[in-house]
């Protein structure tokens, strides 16, 4: 395969937060890499850990609560930004790693334009003048296909509907030509329509500038769509991880498959049957069960299961699965 | 915009008939006539006297005088307590006097308040914080009796003993720019103090409620410095609240401060309708309160106005 550097690095990852119960720690042990061009998808249910990852990566999470722990290393372009200082994340955010967010409707600041809220991010990440950033904004809205942008440049954010914001937001993560996009849940809060076209969107713009994807997401759907590689979360770890097509047509661990056998198919033959579901919720990070996190909502369990907490294979580097008993 | 403003006046002007209903009622609760003229007076000599003051008219023949004088803004009246001066007089000599106290303590307050509380939002659960809030209820918590005390012992008499010469004024006033520092400034910087607490912990309020919104994180991810999300982008959000705050205080201005225009013996409007009121002197009264509301009212309007300018959500209809 690829034998380029990846563009990020993530190594034993872990992130946890000072609470008034104490601390927890919210994500452990997580390794990936991400190469250019790619896109990697996070999978998993509320509460596994998926957006802490992806905010830790940009150092978004609040400094007075939280904490990366000390063996964590998020290599980017030969930076630690783990360990970078907040001046440095500065010159990076919005410049190389970009982000995009689950709620449009929230993320745009309700009271500054649409041009001038992206005038700021070229204001602090490039150099070119008045116009030259004017013409470029106007651009970005053009690309990510917004119609009549020298008017909707003077716009606020509430006078766009949510799937116009969501572009917005995109124009916004993508008006530097950033390195590495983040998008977390881009999609959830929009209708299936408006979904498709942001993802195509998404796909285009990643062929057409070679940008990197880190997409989060709780919907399989999503991934089958545009991933090249599947992360699957549980309780704040790793739990598999392979390239699309072999995880969606032999899912190894147990979450995975049980994962996919809830998505909803078309089609006659499941109209009389029940939708299969996980039964039981994620664990709480303060009461994480013994031995392996997902035991107590298996259906393979097995004593060793209880006892003892499994390790992420290390059989290739495409390829992981943390359980004794890996389906085949 | 100029619809909404008119049309606004118009839907006020019961509020403000009533406003003025309401005050010329309460006054002529007990008839002040009797106390004024001391226990000797026959019943002759006060009913000539409510007739000069013309107490004995029919109350709607005196209502719909009091608001024919506010409607074409004519404060000739004479005063009761101090014959041959008009309202107008006494509003133009007193009016000043409180706007160069209460100004300044304004401006001061509003600026100073809304540094600290953003410091302190900023620096939320450390010990800055800790320390300004701990600051902000211990200064909330103490009287205006006691700031004024204090001040006028250790800033008045105290330090001038110190310093050999009179620094602040305990007690008087003299018109002039000069004379500001030695009369004002005392009264001003108590002022501030006292109402300091209050104000830093709403605006401490107000920014952290900004901190947790999503837009902070959408500026933060564009590369934006804490102080530009702070300044430009949490302030702008945060207006609305903010100049409510400042725009409700603005018809005080003009009442000036009646315990402290009283302490230190300034003659400005607080002085002046403290005096009126303890003596009865119901044109004063009237005057002042009619304008009182107006201005009441006017204020509140520009706050709606200044909601549109301000965010952009805001429509005027």
């Amino acid at each position: 395969m690829n034998s380029s550097p990846p563009l990020l690095d993530v190594q034993n990852l872990s992130v946890g937060f000072h609470t008034d119960r104490g601390d927890v720690t919210a994500i452990e042990d997580v390794s990936f890499q991400v190469r250019g061009g790619e896109i990697l998808g996070i999978v998993g249910e509320s509460g596994c850990g998926k957006s802490v990852t992806s905010r830790s990566i940009m150092r978004l999470l609040p400094e007075r609560n939280s904490f990366i722990g000390p063996e964590s290393k998020i290599l980017f372009g030969g930076t630690n930004l783990a360990q970078a200082a907040e001046r440095t994340m500065r010159t990076i955010r919005g410049n190389r790693i970009a982000m995009i967010f689950q709620e449009p409707m929230t993320a745009l600041n309700p009271v500054f334009t649409i041009g001038w809220q992206l005038d700021e991010a070229l204001k602090y990440h490039t150099t070119l003048k008045k116009q030259a950033r004017r013409q470029h904004a106007m651009e970005m809205l053009r690309t990510v296909e917004i119609p009549h942008p020298e008017q909707r440049y003077r716009e606020y954010p509430h006078q766009l509907s949510g799937g116009m914001r969501q572009r917005v937001v995109i124009a916004l993560a993508l008006c530097c030509g950033p390195e590495l996009l983040i998008a977390d849940e881009p999609t959830t809060a929009l209708d299936v329509t408006i979904q498709a076209q942001i993802l195509r969107l998404m796909d285009d713009l990643r062929k057409k500038h070679e940008t990197a994807v880190v997409l989060i997401t709780h919907d399989l759907g999503v991934i089958a769509q545009v991933c090249d590689r599947v992360i699957v979360m549980y309780a704040g770890q790793i739990v598999e991880t392979a390239d699309v097509q072999t995880l969606f047509a032999n899912p190894q661990h147990p979450y995975t498959k049980a994962l996919l056998e809830s998505i909803p198919q078309p089609g006659p033959a499941h109209h009389q049957t029940r939708l299969p579901t996980i039964e039981g919720l994620v664990p709480s990070l303060f009461e994480l069960p013994s031995g392996c996190r997902f035991h107590d909502r298996c259906s393979y369990r097995d004593p060793q299961c209880v006892a003892q907490q499994p390790q992420l294979s290390e059989e290739t580097n495409l390829r992981k699965v943390r359980c004794f008993f890996p389906l085949s | 915009m100029w619809a909404f403003v008119i049309r606004r006046l118009i839907y006020n002007i019961p509020v403000f008939l009533a406003i003025v209903l309401m005050v010329m009622s309460l006054l002529r609760v007990r008839d002040p006539v009797p106390g004024m003229m001391g226990k000797q007076a026959t019943a002759a000599a006060i009913e000539s006297k409510r007739h000069e003051l013309g107490l004995d008219r029919p109350f709607v023949e005196q209502y719909c005088t009091l608001v024919q004088q506010m409607v074409t803004l004519d404060f000739s009246q004479e005063m009761w307590t101090q014959p041959g001066m008009t309202v107008g007089e006494q509003l133009r000599k007193s009016v000043p006097i409180s706007l160069l106290l209460t100004l300044p303590a304004l401006v001061l307050t509003s600026v100073i308040s809304l540094v600290i509380g953003m410091l302190s939002a900023f620096y939320r659960g450390q010990w800055l914080d800790k320390l300004l809030v701990f600051l902000a209820v211990l200064g909330m918590s103490v009287s205006f009796l006691v700031y004024i005390i204090f001040g006028q012992y250790f800033g008045s008499y105290q330090l001038g003993r110190l310093l050999g010469r009179p620094v602040f004024s305990i007690h008087g006033y003299e018109p002039g720019w000069q004379n500001w520092c030695y009369y004002m400034l005392l009264p001003v910087l108590i002022s501030v103090l006292v109402s300091m607490g209050y104000n830093t912990r709403f605006y401490r309020a107000v920014m952290v409620e900004e901190t947790g919104r999503d837009y902070i994180t959408t500026a933060k991810s564009k590369g934006a410095s804490s102080s530009k999300i702070m300044f430009v982008h949490m302030l702008r959000n945060a207006m609305i609240p903010i100049i409510t705050r400042i725009m409700i205080t603005l018809p005080l201005l003009v009442t000036g401060s009646i315990l402290l225009e009283r302490f230190f013996g300034i003659p400005g409007m607080g002085d002046a309708l403290l005096s009126a009121i303890s003596n009865n002197d119901f044109p004063v009264i009237e005057v002042f309160s009619s304008i009182f509301a107006g201005l009441f009212i006017c204020s509140i309007l520009l706050t709606d106005v200044l909601y549109a300018v301000f965010d952009p959500r805001v429509r005027l209809q």
